[in-house]
């Protein structure tokens, strides 16, 4: 009797608590190799920066990130990625919504086209961007004739960026607009909503989360980019060079102490973002109806 | 007259049912909305794929042929291929054991593990890249006693893998751990009870069940490791026929103006990253697809894929 009573309580307690502990093997083989892997390729690497940053000192490090030569190209990549992840923010949000919603010819071929710019190498895009934007380029010679510059100019800058950028907004906003109940758009319909008020107040509401990060996480990759920036940007020191080219500049003189004081402000900014960009995700799965 | 009246309800019934479900948009709106998205879509991702093939054979077929056939297009197509080789079963496996680990079983600070994961995404492919250098470059860390026994890492191949590895390395591991938490692990615990071996288990329980998300992951971190460009131009020296790799070959060929050169060897990684999008899209379909068979199950026994938060520990 009391064996029994000692096995029914222990399946009946036990089962719960040790489906979740160690019945399934390879927990320490496949926890150690990640641990490892991410140590040897990711941690130490990264570590590396902060031991050179102790190497500077503080005052070093103020001196080159203060000079005008390393403000402005904070400047121009931080504006040029806020403008770029502003304009995939709206126009994001714009493919994203006509792709779900609408039904037209050649949707699935834009559908599959969107993930183009994670798949195409960026110097490709950059040759290309130049040579449609440049002032003898397909676009660049109309805007050329009005007196505008694209290519060679912080609009180039920001015009690769958009491009570099653009599937975010998009892929993070497609599953929550497909998730959204038609149902209660429809109620507010009854309820005599216009369309744009449903818009407002009913879907933008449940898409805020979606939207903000993918404008993040557009703004974290422009803002890092390198690859299809170098061709169209002309590479002007104080006009048109960005952070990561002049981080290239002093690594190609060899002045790792350059690079590094100039690196390090960029790497603090990525580290924000992938904290931001966490953040909101988490926003996103509480908002998700389950 | 009779078929008039016969008609009538129709349209009536058709206009109440747009009126309250309120969601049809009228056509002008739908078509100004499609129009300005496939406009924008046209201009910032069709324009520049044609573009490029119309450059790669401005100077006709026999140059664009005569670029991919050079022997510094044909030696950095071999260091390309060579790093896809090294880099992608690499992050593949680790990827796999990530997932395992952190779907599989409970531990301390796992949030932060997986943040971590994700790491290498927010960094700038030029300071992935320039990690290295400072590690083992002439005047890095490891610089001198690198040099003392004659390794080679920085302006070398090992170099360019590293860089690689490092930019690629979330890609398989951030697809797999979402969908294997989301399936749990009763199927694998229960072939464990039937006493299946930890491979046993893995091959035929949890591979069939993940080996769309797996395949979708490693073209991601395929066509990543072909395209990378900043962290690798870092590295590489740009020693020609050396330590060129695709994209950087393509660099070299635009700044001596060698365009219809450049532009025809680009040409080859257009095509590539259109089959890879193609790939990509048969797959996410296929997993869309097993993923609405488990849907019901799935949701069931896990109603919050991340909950668990303090629990019994």
């Amino acid at each position: 009797m009391k064996g029994d009573r000692s096995i029914a309580s222990e399946t009946k307690m036990g089962f719960c608590r040790r489906r979740n502990r160690r019945v399934l093997p390879g927990f320490r083989l496949t926890l150690g190799f990640t641990l490892l892997y991410l140590s040897l390729l990711v941690l130490i690497p990264l570590s590396t920066l902060v031991l050179w940053m102790g190497r500077l000192g503080w005052e070093e490090l103020w001196s080159t990130f203060t000079a005008p030569r390393t403000l402005a190209a904070y400047r121009l990549s931080l504006l040029g990625a806020l403008i770029a992840a502003g304009t995939n923010a709206v126009f994001g949000l714009l493919v994203a919504w006509v792709l779900v919603r609408y039904r037209f010819p050649g949707r699935r071929l834009l559908d599959t086209l969107v993930d183009l710019p994670f798949a195409l190498p960026t110097a490709v895009a950059g040759i290309a961007l130049t040579a449609i934007y440049a002032p003898t380029g397909v676009i660049g010679r109309l805007f050329a004739s009005v007196g505008i510059q694209t290519a060679y100019s912080p609009l180039g800058v920001v015009l690769a960026m958009v491009f570099v950028s653009l599937p975010f907004v998009i892929r993070i906003t497609q599953p929550v607009l497909q998730d959204i109940d038609r149902e209660v758009e429809e109620a507010a319909a009854t309820l005599g909503a216009t369309r744009l008020q449903t818009f407002t107040r009913v879907i933008l509401p449940a898409i805020i989360p979606a939207v903000l990060t993918g404008f993040a996480m557009a703004f974290a990759r422009a803002v890092g980019e390198y690859g299809s920036i170098v061709f169209i940007s002309g590479n002007m020191p104080g006009r048109t060079e960005i952070v990561p080219l002049l981080i290239m500049t002093r690594l190609e003189e060899f002045n790792y102490a350059g690079a590094t004081s100039v690196a390090l402000v960029l790497l603090l900014l990525s580290f924000v973002m992938l904290l931001l960009i966490n953040l909101l995700q988490a926003w996103i799965r509480r908002g998700a109806p389950v | 007259m009779e078929s008039g009246t016969g008609v009538m309800p129709a349209p009536m019934i058709d206009a109440n049912v747009t009126s309250v479900a309120g969601q049809v948009p009228s056509a002008p709106v739908r078509w100004t909305l499609t129009a300005v998205a496939v406009g924008f879509l046209a201009v910032t991702l069709v324009l520049p794929l044609v573009v490029v093939f119309i450059n790669a054979l401005a100077q006709g077929w026999q140059t664009a042929i005569a670029a991919w056939k050079h022997p510094d297009a044909l030696a950095a197509i071999r260091l390309t291929a060579l790093t896809l080789a090294i880099v992608v079963p690499l992050n593949t496996t680790f990827g796999l054991a990530a997932a395992w680990a952190i779907s599989k079983f409970r531990f301390a600070g796992k949030s932060l593990l997986v943040t971590l994961i994700d790491l290498p995404f927010s960094v700038s492919p030029v300071i992935s890249g320039m990690v290295f250098v400072l590690l083992f470059g002439a005047q890095g860390l490891l610089g001198p006693w690198l040099s003392e026994h004659g390794i080679r890492i920085i302006f070398a191949v090992p170099g360019i893998v590293l860089a690689t590895t490092f930019v690629t390395l979330p890609f398989v591991a951030r697809e797999l751990i979402p969908l294997m938490q989301a399936q749990g692990q009763e199927e694998e615990e229960a072939a464990v009870s039937l006493g299946a071996g930890g491979w046993q288990v893995f091959l035929r329980v949890t591979l069939p069940n993940i080996k769309w998300g797996l395949a979708y992951g490693t073209i991601l971190c395929g066509a990543r490791t072909l395209g990378e460009f900043g962290a690798v131009s870092v590295v590489s020296g740009h020693i020609r026929g050396e330590t060129n790799t695709m994209p950087l070959h393509v660099e070299i060929l635009y700044n001596e103006y060698q365009f219809a050169a450049a532009f025809s060897v680009a040409s080859l990684l257009v095509a590539i990253a259109l089959i890879t999008i193609i790939g990509k899209s048969i797959v996410e379909w296929r997993m869309q697809g097993s993923l609405r068979d488990s849907a019901g199950i799935v949701r069931q026994q896990h109603p919050a894929p991340n909950g668990g938060l303090g629990d019994e520990d």
